[in-house]
């Protein structure tokens, strides 16, 4: 009995699927605003709905929020075994401060980011005067902050569960922090890997518009 | 060790982790047993240990030191360091803090019970039991007599309560039964505290059953051995083995058909640690089972600390302190009683 209750679910939610379907494909309901308008192609036409602009400052916000978000969550990983462990062993403060400025630096790499994005968003007015060069300038940041964000949320986390280890490991023994520091180096590669990228993705970003509102 | 473990363990726990291991790291090492056994006198043995992590604390003392004074103000100190880990604690760290005073207190209730029935005073007795295992109910545990009187009035308002389930059939309490009731009651808070760890995450988890699952099997194998010659037939015996361990559910039906000590053994062979440490007691004249298992558990607790973001470590460090303080104690009543030939037969950590 369950199985077949189960085979009915499917198939109504196939049917309910198909109708949407074909309810989208009707003229009056296709998204008229873009350019494109004429072809029914379905999901594809509502990335179109929203201004480039939008996606273009999305992106720059996600590059420099989910980036303080990874290197926060890095910090306090790792400042909170520092503090711990300096408690009963006090001169690995100092050398311990290295992890919390690698963290600290994916932060950074964010706010450069987000910079470079936001000197690309220029108006150049609205729906009928985008060209599709403006529709890929969108695009390409809202990606491109997305490679950085994400990137630097992992790196973050990474050099701080890493020096976290370090810190630990250093009140044992103060010979193995220079070796874990090496893998923390290795592990704020990350980041900048990310901001390669994203630095490639967006630099052919550029808003020109079809010269009518200006 | 999970992800979920690393990315959210510091939020809570990462201060108090680095503190723990920071008292780690004043455990006396090899050098300053070394040193301790080469005190002619207690007074010695206080001025060495003051250059270790214990500092000053015998310092109000009046010579002439006794060995009961220095193991009670060494266990002193571990209180002070389980009272600030407990008191800087959030949950879920506090509950588990609060199982490893479990054990003390159920040391405690029965020596309690023992001490009464032997017509002991009540203040005194008190002044005995471990003070990590405080409740509050101590006082009226001296005049209870029966197990299911011991279970209203005294246990179940302290977190022993659900453990005394197997030994409510026992009616009195008296000496033969006490070890039975002890032993309930500890196999019990083994499978719970296990139980518990369980849903704290795989970090923990994995440390704590090697420990718990270490305990059980040893208090089995001592339970048999202790039973040889005693009315203790063999189905009230398997009772009390926990299910918990290498030796649960084999190796602990061989173990309650056990007639003498190279039954155990035999029992036990199966599993590579436990021969081993047969073996070792087989060797030695000097060494007897119980040392060998000490030795065990030191091993497994230092393992303990290479695993972060767990509270492995927390569990292993009490255990590895009350290891040091039987060590300063074994050290100053050989150096008391005159005994230098069997100073070193502490058991180094590290």
């Amino acid at each position: 009995g369950d199985v077949y209750k189960r085979q009915y679910q499917r198939r109504v939610r196939g049917d309910v699927i198909f109708f949407l379907i074909r309810l989208m494909q009707h003229p009056t309901l296709a998204p008229t605003s873009a350019p494109w308008a004429n072809d029914t192609t379905l999901a594809g036409d509502w990335f179109y709905e929203l201004t480039p602009y939008s996606w273009g400052a999305i992106g720059a916000s996600f590059a420099i929020a989910i980036s303080v978000a990874g290197a926060a969550w890095g910090i306090f990983i790792t400042g909170s075994s520092i503090l711990g462990a300096a408690v009963k062993v006090p001169r690995i403060r100092t050398k311990n401060l290295i992890s919390v400025i690698f963290c600290e630096a994916v932060a950074i790499y964010g706010i450069i980011m987000a910079i470079i994005f936001q000197s690309k968003l220029k108006d150049v007015g609205h729906f009928g005067d985008f060209v599709p060069k403006d529709y890929y300038s969108g695009f390409a940041l809202f990606w491109a902050g997305i490679t950085v964000g994400l990137s630097n949320l992992a790196c973050g986390v990474c050099v701080g569960i890493t020096g976290s280890g370090a810190a630990l490991s250093d009140a044992a023994n103060p010979a193995l922090f220079v070796k874990i520091l090496v893998i923390e180096i290795f592990g704020s590669a990350l980041g900048l890997f990310g901001v390669i990228i994203s630095i490639v993705q967006a630099s052919n970003a550029d808003f020109v518009g079809n010269g009518r509102s200006k | 060790m999970s992800a979920g473990s690393m990315l959210y363990f510091n939020v809570n726990d990462g201060f108090l982790e680095g503190i723990v291991r920071g008292f780690k790291l004043g455990i006396l090492t090899s050098a300053d047993y070394s040193n301790l056994v080469q005190c002619e006198s207690l007074d010695d043995l206080k001025l060495h240990l003051q250059t270790t992590d214990y500092g000053d604390f015998l310092e109000n003392e009046p010579s002439p030191l006794h060995t009961t004074t220095i193991a009670e103000k060494c266990t002193g100190k571990m209180v002070e360091q389980f009272n600030y880990l407990r008191a800087h604690s959030v949950q879920p760290l506090s509950t588990f803090l609060d199982y490893i005073t479990y054990g003390y207190m159920i040391d405690n209730v029965v020596l309690l019970i023992t001490g009464t029935l032997h017509e002991r005073d009540p203040e005194e007795l008190k002044e005995k039991c471990h003070p990590l295992g405080k409740f509050d109910a101590m006082g009226s545990i001296t005049v209870e007599q029966t197990t299911a009187d011991l279970y209203n009035n005294v246990l179940v308002d302290t977190p022993l309560g659900p453990y005394i389930q197997g030994a409510l059939a026992v009616q009195d309490l008296d000496e033969k039964h006490i070890e039975e009731i002890r032993n309930t009651l500890y196999k019990a808070y083994l499978e719970d505290f296990d139980r518990y760890c369980r849903t704290l995450g795989d970090a923990t988890y994995e440390v704590m059953h090697q420990l718990l699952g270490f305990e059980a099997d040893r208090r089995s194998i001592n339970i048999t051995l202790n039973s040889f010659g005693t009315e203790l037939e063999k189905e009230d015996r398997a009772k009390l083995y926990p299910r918990l361990g290498l030796l649960y559910p084999t190796g602990i039906r061989t173990l309650a058909e056990a007639e003498d000590p190279d039954s155990v053994q035999a029992a036990v062979a199966h599993i590579p640690t436990f021969k081993e440490l047969f073996s070792q007691v087989g060797y030695d004249e000097d060494k007897s089972l119980e040392d060998a298992f000490f030795e065990h558990e030191v091993k497994l607790n230092k393992l303990a600390f290479e695993t972060q973001f767990g509270y492995g470590c927390f569990y292993s460090y009490f255990k590895l302190k009350e290891q040091e303080i039987r060590n300063i104690v074994w050290i100053a009543e050989c150096i008391v009683q005159d005994q230098k030939s069997k100073i070193n037969q502490y058991i180094n950590i590290y």
